[in-house]
């Protein structure tokens, strides 16, 4: 309506028909195009979806600042006599804030303030430790929303394959070459079944995934208790905490760097999964269906292929990723066993990387890896500076909101508007 | 002029998929089979673990104008005679639905009655239980979740659909905590809940109207927003300021004269704090604003068909920004229940997933008010039959409890309890051209 | 209410949809807007009613120009629409739709439904609409539902009355009916704009005729004028108003379907014992209104439709009970009646579309991969064949024309080797060049040899590919009957009534 007078760019290409003109073939259009191509590139730059995602992440930055600002003890004392001598007001707020991003980047990237060359770039196999499971699900939540399925139960799928993952590592006694095969495997059949019920469910009978998957989080949350209640499950024996006892040697992924770094072999597993992920994607008829569905399930269905037998293997592709991720945590992360906060909210965080990543593997990779950094700098900035790794949920999901919305992101900093293709 | 094909209203809605043809929906042998499902699972449940001893229910509370007397059963023969109620009730649906003829409303209600008479006289076996303080604390544990369900439905209704509640009953409790604690009023904090509740409102709607982001990813990413957002507060400010910022006055319980004195009705109903009191008012103006008034005819026309609404002069969007605003302070009123009646204080993540619960009652309850209210209590009714049969000691494992209401909405909207029909705009952003 | 439209210009982007258009309309006068699908009439139309904005030009009622911000504007001006898709709300009774947007409430905003009701049972008694204000609209038939869409119109006291494409889904007699209904409102002193590209119902009804052309107007016309001259003003150029066919050869029978019927998900029984067959070489079209089964019949014969009893053969396969994907492996082709929601993926490029049904196999299969370059080739080949007009293959479907779209569907379907071709509403939406081309390719399909069952709403479309002609009427067959059969048989028929000395024929 006309609650805003902004020009609205429609994202959809403009149908001819809905705007009239079948025009389209005349020859004088033909120039046109000719003549926007070579544009195109140019207003990429200026006004394109490029530009328009450095500036999200520049503005959810600069929201961070101000949170970190406005709660930082020195800024506040200083700001109450700012007219008096303003330069301390700005002298704190530069220690703050400065304080604040130069620890995410030791803790992230390269720690500037250590000697040796390897504790230095520790931080970065950090990051890409955190940043592992992301990716993995990052996919799992990508795939599905490629077929156009919004998979919000990775926490579910996480939990229940690592709730599995976690009881073949610590009740079986197996050689590592058969052990963590066999765990990793449980895993992401525990993930696909699990997954594999949302896209059943809405197969059979049209339930919609997004609330089967919100609900289905909730059940293995509860399914996942009380097998941490029950010895035979999960709980360790003697206990009175919900957890299991510590996974063994055999079932743990191994460090690939030696034992001083703890970046482990999940990380090269989520890149072979990206791999995968892109020629399933763009390479195979499998991934071709799964697009069509995906836009447009009516047409698939009346070219014969069969759409809820999609949906389901879809979630359970989903699933099983989720799975890899959540067994990621269990036999390569936290080793000490498995408790119920083992997703550790990367199930939700899954989501934004698969959105920042446009649900592409590479985007997905690309993702990962920054919200990884976000994690493991979040953690060096509390330890260091104080200030609550909460702040990186914060910007990841102003990150997230920015982008999706150019339009807005264009308004802010008052760019020309896209016009609409 | 026009060959214009209007795409299908289904891209984000919550609708269940078109292309997809859905198995036949398990139409009127539902509920046979559902009540044959339960009194098979109740029956199992006696055979494996049978006791002995007798159940006690306490109809009076302690402070009762007229005292009702306790009533004191055998528990293995009162189950008995339940299951054997129970499947007096399945035959007369299957008889009816042999006949092909409807199922009233009473056939539902007296099997639910007979099963959980039977179930609580196993589960509660030689033990007491008090009627008044099980459907008391129903009731004040579906605060949060009839508020929260009241915001979206008037949400969805509107086309609007809020995956947030999550994140506006925690902003509101977040906001009602401070508040509270800054002016030593409840009543100005739970003015603030209704304002933050808004505000989510305000950020979905610039993102969901505005500018047509998919409304499911919106809500998804502000819940996570919040969360960081109130965390990170609570860890930076409210923590160490805890005497000036998060020391609020509670509710505290106002029975209501003579309505208070009515024995079982009145202290369930009518000795509850002044929250409860205002979710009375709100449900009945809901319920009657929607259905009955020009600004519910609009808000319903919008959700359903907003082109048709459009031609006629409504202001689609204006409609729909106005409709979630109130929705959202509606929502944010439930977010004051966590910080100013079940504890004095705001934590972090305290809200736990009840927002969901909400949402899950607003498909349980079809897109109505008064169901979804109903929906609500009956989730508020689990959770709270939950605690007190794990105070009492029961045999069933408090988690399987506490799933329930997560699994009776993915029955339903499965369409195993009755299929729901969302609004068919719910989630379709307008655009106008 | 005297309304002048003077130089109006509408732009999407860089179509111009509207180019400097002017007109006038009188009182009392029903002023006919003519042009083919996508000329712009529409749009003109939503400019008048307020929902789009004019990039330049004015709206002038009375002498008074006009400034609409929306359509709650242009009603209170005392325009009225009746929409080509009905603006109801269905879920809402009548007497809700009729008052919505316009309602009379009491205390604190109640509705007050009965002074609805009463307008509502007023007018519809002035002009003999038998409408039930408490009927649920989506429980209306569709000329009810139109009436429905007069009330509202007339209900706001609107003098000007914009009829956009009203005859669509209407039988022949609610057609003639919706003309008289015309007329009456015209003696009563209304305006009236009435869009159409049928040539016939502008001649019936018309006082004065305006073409529109790509956006332009191209000229006035006289009622009397004849098809001809109507369509080439129309199109730009002469038109063949027939398709040139040859006599049909006709071989064995391939298709046989036998008391056939559909239920659908709600219940309801769609298509109800129907047998027919056809013959290889022969176009069998379906004519009847549209929802009267013809959607639920090419489904079934797709596998697209689950509750399906009786029985289909193609050349003595049964059919019944396979999967959509058997059944297209076994020859089928399938001409959807929406293309946008059945027959492409909009998003798909138009390479990645023409694959669509062959995801499982060669040519375009290997081993479960793609063969991406096979793909391509094939597609460089049929853009030329089909003369679709797009930069390249790697264009997405959804930036065609209606026109283009359509033959990236029927190059699609005819490129795989056919035992039985079913199109539904092959031309709907299309332009007249293309139009003519489809036509071409279906009686070159029936003409190779292959049975084809052709879907039309569209009397002519039936008359001029029909080598014999179905009408379907409540999901029964009314008659099985010669394509010469007159025109006014056919309208009768497909009212459901069968007239005495029908007789049906066979292949």
């Amino acid at each position: 309506m006309n609650d805003t007078d902004k020009p609205q760019p429609d994202p959809q290409p403009d149908r001819p028909e809905d705007s009239a003109g079948q025009t389209l073939t005349e020859p004088a259009t033909e120039d046109r195009q000719q003549e926007e191509r070579s544009r195109s590139v140019l207003r990429e730059i200026v006004s394109g979806d490029a530009m328009a995602g450095v500036l999200a992440v520049f503005l959810a930055v600069f929201v961070g600042s101000v949170m970190i600002a406005a709660t930082d003890e020195g800024v506040r004392e200083t700001a109450s006599y700012i007219t008096a001598r303003p330069s301390d007001f700005f002298t704190a707020l530069w220690d703050a804030i400065s304080g604040a991003y130069s620890a995410m980047f030791r803790g992230s990237v390269f720690n500037y303030l250590l000697t040796e060359p390897a504790q230095q770039w520790r931080p970065l196999t950090e990051t890409l430790k955190f940043a592992g499971p992301l990716i993995l699900g990052g996919l799992g939540v990508g795939l599905a929303f490629r077929a156009s399925l919004f998979n919000i139960g990775g926490r579910g799928q996480m939990l229940v394959a690592g709730g599995a993952a976690g009881y073949v590592g610590f009740q079986f006694d197996l050689p590592t070459v058969v052990h963590l095969p066999l765990a990793l495997i449980v895993a992401m059949v525990a993930g696909a079944l699990w997954g594999g019920i949302a896209g059943l469910l809405k197969a059979r009978t049209g339930a919609h995934e997004v609330i089967v998957t919100i609900m289905l989080n909730y059940v293995a949350y509860y399914l996942l208790f009380y097998a941490l209640t029950k010895e035979w499950l999960l709980k360790t024996p003697g206990s009175v905490n919900p957890k299991s006892p510590p996974m063994k040697e055999t079932a743990i992924l191994p460090k690939v760097l030696g034992d001083q770094f703890n970046l482990h072999l999940g990380f090269i597993i989520a890149l072979v999964a990206v791999g995968v992920a892109w020629w399933l994607l763009n390479r195979s008829t499998l991934g071709y269906r799964i697009r069509a569905v995906g836009e447009n399930p009516h047409a698939a269905r009346a070219s014969g292929i069969n759409v809820g037998m999609t949906y389901t293997i879809v979630m359970m592709i989903a699933g099983s990723l989720l799975g890899l991720a959540g067994a990621n945590q269990v036999l390569g992360t936290v080793t000490s066993g498995v408790s119920l906060d083992l997703d550790a909210s990367i199930g939700f965080d899954a989501i934004t990387v698969a959105l920042l990543g446009r649900s592409k593997p590479l985007g997905i990779l690309a993702a990962g890896i920054l919200f990884g950094a976000l994690k493991a700098g979040g953690f060096t900035m509390q330890a260091s500076e104080n200030i609550s790794v909460d702040l990186v949920l914060v910007v990841q999901s102003l990150i997230v909101l920015f982008l999706a919305a150019p339009p807005l992101v264009r308004a802010i900093f008052r760019l020309p508007a896209q016009e609409a293709k | 002029m026009s060959t214009v094909t209007t795409p299908t209203p289904e891209s984000g809605g919550l609708a269940p998929d078109a292309a997809v043809t859905p198995a036949k929906g398990i139409g009127a042998k539902k509920l046979p089979i559902i009540f044959g499902v339960m009194t098979a699972l109740l029956a199992v449940v006696l055979l494996r673990s049978s006791h002995a001893g007798d159940t006690t229910f306490q109809l009076a509370a302690d402070t009762d104008f007229v005292t009702l007397p306790d009533i004191v059963v055998p528990s293995g023969p009162t189950a008995w005679v339940m299951v054997v109620l129970c499947l007096a009730l399945t035959a007369e649906a299957v008889r009816r639905m042999l006949a092909h003829t409807r199922q009233p409303v009473w056939v539902p209600i007296a099997f639910a009655v007979a099963w959980m008479t039977g179930f609580l006289s196993w589960a509660a076996a030689d033990e007491r239980i008090r009627l008044v303080s099980l459907f008391a604390g129903a009731v004040a544990l579906a605060i949060p979740l009839v508020f929260g369900a009241l915001g979206g439905v008037l949400g969805e209704r509107a086309g609007v659909v809020n995956i947030a509640i999550e994140g506006q009953l925690l902003f509101g409790a977040f906001a009602a905590a401070v508040t509270a604690s800054l002016t030593g009023s409840p009543w100005a904090g739970l003015v603030a809940a209704m304002v933050a509740g808004a505000l989510i409102a305000l950020i979905l709607g610039l993102f969901a109207i505005t500018y047509f982001v998919d409304q499911v990813i919106v809500g998804v990413v502000l819940n996570v927003l919040v969360v960081g957002l109130t965390n990170f507060m609570f860890r930076q400010v409210l923590a160490p300021n805890s005497d000036t910022l998060n020391s609020p006055d509670r509710f505290s319980a106002m029975p209501i004269p003579i309505l208070g004195d009515i024995p079982l009705i009145g202290p369930v109903l009518f000795r509850q704090t002044p929250l409860v009191y205002v979710l009375y008012v709100v449900v009945a103006l809901v319920a009657y604003a929607l259905y009955r008034t020009r600004w519910g005819l609009r808000v319903r026309a919008v959700g359903e068909h907003p082109k048709a609404a459009d031609t006629v002069g409504i202001k689609v969007n204006r409609t729909r920004y106005r409709t979630i605003l109130l929705a959202g302070a509606i929502a944010g009123m439930g977010g004051a229940y966590f910080s100013l009646v079940s504890v004095a204080g705001f934590n972090r993540e305290m809200t736990g997933g009840a927002g969901y619960i909400a949402l899950a009652a607003v498909i349980f309850g079809k897109w109505d008010p008064i169901r979804a209210t109903l929906a609500a209590l009956l989730f508020g009714f689990a959770s709270n039959l939950q605690g007190v049969l794990s105070a009492i000691g029961s045999p069933v494992p408090s988690q399987f409890m506490l799933m329930l209401p997560y699994l009776v909405t993915i029955f339903a909207v499965a369409g195993l309890v009755g299929r729901s029909r969302p609004p068919a705009a719910d989630g379709v952003p307008y655009r106008q051209q | 209410m005297r309304l002048v439209l003077r130089g109006i210009t509408k732009r999407f982007g860089s179509v111009v949809a509207n180019d400097s258009i002017s007109l006038s309309v009188e009182p009392g006068e029903i002023h006919c807007l003519l042009g083919e699908n996508g000329a712009g009439k529409s749009t003109l139309m939503n400019v008048l009613y307020g929902l789009y904005k004019a990039d330049e030009g004015e709206i002038e009622l009375d002498g008074e120009v006009q400034h609409f911000t929306g359509p709650g504007d242009a009603m209170a001006a005392g325009i009225g629409m009746v929409h080509q898709h009905f603006m109801l709300i269905p879920v809402f009774s009548v007497a809700e739709n009729v008052m919505l947007g316009n309602e009379t409430t009491g205390f604190a905003g109640t509705l007050d439904l009965d002074a609805s009701r009463a307008r509502v049972t007023e007018i519809s008694d002035r002009f003999g609409f038998h409408v039930d204000p408490d009927a649920l609209v989506e429980d209306l038939p569709v000329g009810v539902q139109q009436r429905v869409e007069i009330i509202k119109a007339l209900s706001r006291d609107a003098e000007l009355l914009v009829f956009d494409e009203p005859t669509a889904v209407l039988t022949p007699q609610e057609t003639d009916e919706l003309m008289e209904i015309m007329r009456q409102l015209k003696e009563a002193g209304k305006a009236i704009v009435f869009i159409t590209h049928k040539l016939r119902e502008v001649r019936a009804v018309a006082d004065r005729i305006t073409v529109i052309r790509l956006g332009k107007v191209v000229g006035e016309a006289e009622p009397t004028a004849s098809n001809a001259e109507l369509a080439s003003m129309m199109v730009g150029r002469p038109v063949e108003l027939t398709v040139h066919k040859d006599a049909p050869t006709l071989g064995a029978d391939a298709l046989v379907v036998k008391d056939l019927r559909v239920t659908d998900l709600a219940g309801h029984r769609q298509v109800d014992g129907l047998s027919f067959t056809i013959r290889a070489g022969e176009v069998l079209c379906v004519a009847g209104v549209q929802g009267n089964g013809q959607t639920e019949l090419t489904e079934a014969l797709l596998g697209l439709q689950d509750d399906v009893s009786g029985s289909i053969t193609l050349d003595g396969e049964e059919l019944v009970g396979r999967s959509t994907r058997r059944i297209l492996d076994a020859g089928v082709g399938f001409i959807p009646e929406d293309r946008q929601v059945d027959g492409l993926v909009p998003n798909f490029t138009i390479a990645e579309n023409l694959m669509l049904n062959r995801s499982f196999k060669s040519p375009f299969v290997k081993n479960g991969s793609l063969r991406l370059g096979a793909l391509r080739e094939f597609a460089q080949k049929k853009l030329k064949e089909y003369d679709v007009r797009a930069r390249d293959i790697d264009s997405l479907a959804a930036n065609l024309s209606g026109g283009n779209q359509q033959k990236v569907v029927v190059a699609r379907e005819l490129s795989r080797e056919l035992r039985l071709l079913v199109a539904a509403q092959p031309t709907r939406g299309v332009d007249v060049g293309s139009i003519e081309f489809i036509h071409k390719q279906i009686v070159a399909t029936r003409d190779s040899g292959i049975p084809v069952l052709v879907v039309s709403t569209e009397l002519d479309e039936v008359v001029a590919l029909a080598d014999r002609i179905m009408v379907l009427y409540r999901g029964r067959v009314v008659g099985i009957v010669p394509a010469d059969t007159p025109r006014e048989t056919l309208g009768l028929m497909m009212t459901g009534e069968r007239p005495k000395d029908l007789k049906d024929v066979a292949s």
